[in-house]
């Protein structure tokens, strides 16, 4: 099976203290170290499983700045067989829709069964897989938490309220979002990275993939990010700034106030 | 004529007895080669592991660790039981041998035997064939009646071993009243001849044979002789054969083990004995995956071990119930060398080890706290085999989900929490630290003679900051001129390095040794016993390094570091203090008496100890990204150690690690035991009692939140 993994940098709120700039528009970048986006790890986990199985051929590709490279090379040391960047300045601004139109032109340049994407980015609006299965006029199920394959046929599971799953068959080919969870992915580590430090990863323009100027890039979203702010702490909220211990026999008392300790 | 009554004069029987025992010698000894050599196999398959340097060192271990016993008084009922058992055999050996040979040359005797030391040496092998025998039977009773909890095998390990071992017991009983037997028919058919000859030693098991059977008839005692000698050479050869195919292996591989042991402690071995570090890129597998995997010296190990169960008995993993006991490590390891190497059939490669021998929960629970290793009387190594182990599961990508985030944040950001580097030297921004003790960050401008390395804990966890604080109070109240690295600093890698990721450790230990390098520092001191250890074992290199504990001791020795009575704060007359050994300061540094030196140089403190102290420490529950690891535990290792301090009649435990401070600080809350016990870092109680020459004690002190006891 041909498996499209669609993968996102992002910074990774475990190993950042995000902040916002002075100007209040965006978070503060030049101390950010980036990950590869959490729920994208998984998907390309899942697919580096449903390779072994049935055996085929896993794809990541990213829309980036050059800098996407890095979390590339962390799925090629995972297992992934080959990677690709799609890296273009007629790219940056892009909306979700945006970043959909250029990843469906990738995603017709080859010959993919099954295209996976993480449920959500930790920055994004889980809009993206949506977007672009229907582009694709393929079939698409959102937060996938397992995945049997029968021939030419996906059992898909998704976890819906209450905690019960319910089980779904769809058509290849197909767009399927991957909810955290559904795997435990495996480690990279340097040395991984290292090995496949010469794997060259190709990085394709906007021209390379025929794309419209005027259906990316700033100027086409319609979707416009215009403020970043911190929630005030509004009523109800009440943020403890004692010790450990102070914090502690406060939440204690709350809990307890409220009925929650018998 | 003494020669005449021997067995090799059988005459009887369809061949000479000369040549019936030659030929049973002969296969004896060849079937014993051939299952040696087969044995042998793994070995030379196995990794490269250099153990022929340091003769003199390896000798004056065998002395001392294999002729001298050290380990096993430990153990003192099973100890001495098997010190003179193997006192009996080292004697026994050369009348063993002598007994061999004269069935096929009677008139042998063993050089140096020959003139007077020989009736004494008789003497002294009838008891010793004596003693051993009793031995036997005390261990077979031991075994069999009050079978010590220590040799039982849980279900999930396999079938229990009592059979096998007291197989083995009634064999050597048996080898010894064979022996027994035919020195004492021979006497009494000797006497009965009218010949002389040695009487057998009063009281011995022969000379009670040879009462018993005096009176029998000349030819029932040729035929007792025969018959004995017959069941000797027959149970002889059947243990020496027998015993390459389980404990009693060790009998033989034992000598080996133990000059090969490891001489360094607290090292770890490096992923490829022949390959440097700077060519690790071309080796295609990292540590242990399948068997072959080990180094030799390791697969020896395996042979070696005796089951005896004493690393279990003190592993704390073992105790607190993860899935994880060091016997049984080797165990399975030994069972599955013999049933993949076979003496009879072809030797085949088996599958990995990980999920079929071993499961992954049973390689992550280990602490490397090194107390099976401290145990082990044959100096079986442990540490290196989990890490080489976990080597290989890093290398397959295998790695808890737990573990995963630290260790990615140790890439990107140089500490397990994913803090930023410019905030590592924060805890120094203290406005009362900065008003007494600054600490500067040293740089191209600001340099020291000493380096604080303050490591990632003791940087960023807030109750740890309160170690750091209080050892910059100290090192400039001792008038020491020193500084930290602060953001240039980053994890020493030292559980990074034992869990397996040694490419990122060397990442980590490169960056911190450059750093170390261009702060021009003489010398560095941590308060982290892990930090301690990465510094003086698996860095190369950099300054000398000392723990604060070795500061503080030998500044209080030369009496520049004083201290006030513990009677100038009344509200602390109540306290008892125990001191918990870290691992890496205790058992693999040996440092165990400057800690206490210091807290006993301080008027009035009330100081007991633990059954469990110095050597035989029980760990907290592990240090560095053990802290991350989710085990499956019926309890927690810090709960056990608390209750051994209440159980000493401690209510102040002090420790020098911020590992074992955060288990035992929540170990005491898991157990109920707040307002009952407490836990301080040496640091902290020096930091409060030292006289300082600035005036009062108390300005410099930091309000601890847990220096309070009873209230």
């Amino acid at each position: 099976m041909e498996i499209l993994v669609c993968a996102r940098r992002v910074p990774d709120t475990s190993e950042n203290e995000i902040e916002l700039n002075s100007a209040g528009n965006d978070i503060e970048r030049d101390e950010l170290v980036y990950s590869v986006n959490e729920a994208d790890n998984y998907a390309v986990e899942e697919a580096l499983q449903i390779r072994d199985r049935v055996g085929g051929n896993v794809t990541v590709v990213t829309v980036d700045s050059e800098d996407g490279e890095e979390i590339l090379r962390r799925q090629l040391a995972m297992g992934a067989n080959q990677a690709a960047l799609i890296s273009d300045d007629a790219f940056n601004g892009s909306d979700g829709k945006g970043i959909a139109t250029i990843l469906k032109k990738f995603v017709e340049k080859g010959h993919y069964d099954l295209v996976l994407t993480g449920v959500q980015a930790d920055d994004g609006a889980a809009q993206v897989g949506g977007m672009l299965a229907a582009m694709l006029d393929y079939p698409y199920a959102s937060l996938v938490n397992s995945i049997g394959v029968e021939d030419g046929k996906l059992k898909v599971s998704r976890e819906i309220a209450g905690g019960n799953r319910e089980i779904n068959e769809i058509d290849l080919p197909c767009v399927l979002s991957i909810q955290t969870g559904i795997n435990e992915p495996r480690y990279v580590g340097m040395r991984g990275i290292r090995q496949v430090a010469s794997v060259p990863i190709p990085t394709l323009a906007r021209s390379d993939l025929l794309i419209d100027q005027g259906a990316v890039g700033e100027a086409a979203a319609k979707v416009k990010r215009i403020d970043y702010f911190v929630p005030a702490s509004s009523k109800g909220a009440e943020i403890l700034h004692g010790s450990r211990e102070e914090n502690a026999n406060r939440v204690l008392e709350l809990v307890a106030a409220k009925g929650g300790l018998n | 004529m003494v020669g005449t009554y021997s067995p090799a004069n059988v005459s009887d029987w369809l061949v000479p007895g000369r040549d019936l025992f030659l030929a049973l010698q002969v296969l004896g000894i060849a079937s014993f080669m051939y299952i040696v050599s087969k044995r042998m196999v793994p070995l030379v398959r196995a990794q490269a592991d250099p153990r022929f340097d340091r003769p003199l060192t390896r000798l004056g271990r065998v002395f001392k660790f294999w002729l001298g016993q050290w380990k096993h008084p430990r153990y003192r009922f099973a100890g001495t039981l098997h010190i003179v058992i193997f006192a009996g055999f080292i004697l026994l050996a050369a009348r063993a041998f002598t007994v061999l040979i004269v069935g096929v040359s009677p008139t042998f005797v063993v050089p140096g035997l020959s003139g007077r030391f020989g009736p004494i040496y008789e003497t002294l092998t009838d008891y010793a064939a004596t003693v051993v025998f009793l031995c036997m039977v005390v261990a077979a009773v031991r075994r069999l009646v009050f079978k010590p909890a220590r040799y039982a095998v849980p279900a999930k390990f396999g079938k229990g071993h009592t059979a096998a071992a007291v197989f083995l017991l009634g064999l050597i009983a048996l080898l010894m009243v064979a022996d027994s037997l035919f020195s004492a028919s021979r006497f009494a058919g000797l006497s009965q001849q009218g010949q002389s000859a040695e009487s057998p030693a009063f009281l011995s098991l022969p000379w009670m044979i040879e009462i018993a059977i005096a009176s029998m008839p000349r030819a029932t005692l040729w035929s007792l002789n025969v018959g004995a000698y017959l069941v000797h050479a027959i149970a002889f050869y059947f243990l020496l054969c027998y015993r390459p195919f389980g404990i009693q292996f060790h009998v033989e591989t034992s000598l080996f083990s133990v000059y090969f042991s490891k001489l360094d402690r607290g090292t770890l071995k490096p992923v490829r004995w022949d390959v440097p570090d700077d060519h690790l890129d071309q080796v295609k597998s990292f540590g242990v995956k399948t068997f072959e995997d080990f180094t030799w010296k390791h697969i020896l190990d395996f042979y070696s071990c005796a089951d005896c169960g004493r690393c279990a008995d003190n592993c704390p993993s073992n105790t607190v119930g993860r899935p994880l006991a060091p016997r049984f490590l080797t165990i399975k390891a030994r069972d599955y060398v013999f049933q993949h190497y076979p003496v009879f059939g072809k030797s085949n490669n088996g599958k990995p080890l990980i999920g079929n021998l071993y499961s992954e929960d049973e390689i992550w629970s280990c602490t490397t706290c090194g107390a099976c290793e401290e145990e082990c009387p044959l100096l079986v190594e442990y540490i290196d085999k989990i890490v080489d182990l976990r080597r290989g599961m890093i290398d397959d990508g295998n790695v808890p989900q737990s573990l995963q985030k630290p260790l990615k944040a140790l890439e990107s950001r140089g500490n397990p929490y994913g803090k930023m580097e410019k905030k590592r030297g924060d805890w120094t921004k203290n406005p009362a630290l900065q008003q007494t003790s600054p600490v500067k960050v040293l740089d191209a401008k600001n340099g020291a003679d000493t380096l604080y390395f303050v490591d990632s804990i003791t940087s960023y966890d807030d109750r740890m900051q309160s170690i750091g604080r209080a050892t910059a109070r100290i090192l400039s109240g001792l008038g020491k001129n020193f500084g930290i690295l602060g953001s240039a600093e980053k994890d020493s890698g030292h559980e990074v390095r034992r869990f397996g990721e040694e490419m990122l450790f060397q990442a980590l230990r490169d960056h911190n040794t450059e750093a170390i390098k261009e702060s021009g520092v003489a010398r560095i001191v941590t308060s982290d016993p892990h930090a301690f250890n990465a510094l003086k074992h698996d860095y190369k290199d950099v300054p000398p390094v000392e723990h604060i504990s070795q500061v503080l001791a030998s500044e209080a020795k030369a009496g520049n570091l004083r201290f006030n009575s513990v009677e100038e704060w009344p509200e602390n007359k109540d306290r008892v203090y125990t001191y918990h050994d870290p691992c890496y300061l205790g058992r693999h540094n040996q440092v165990y008496d400057d800690p206490r030196d210091v807290l006993d140089s301080i008027p009035g403190l009330k100081r007991v100890e633990m059954q469990r102290s110095r050597d035989r420490s029980f760990c907290c529950g592990g240090g560095g990204l053990m802290l991350f690891y989710e085990p499956k535990e019926e309890q927690r290792m810090g709960v056990v150690r608390v209750r051994m301090a209440a159980e000493a009649g401690a209510n102040v435990i002090v420790t020098a690690c911020p590992f074992c401070m955060v288990n035992i600080e929540d170990a005491i809350k898991v157990a109920g035991m707040e307002g009952k016990m407490s836990v301080m870092d040496l640091t902290e109680v020096v930091d409060q009692h030292m006289v300082r020459e600035v005036g009062e004690k108390t300005v410099t002190t930091e309000k601890l939140e847990l220096t309070t006891v009873g209230g």
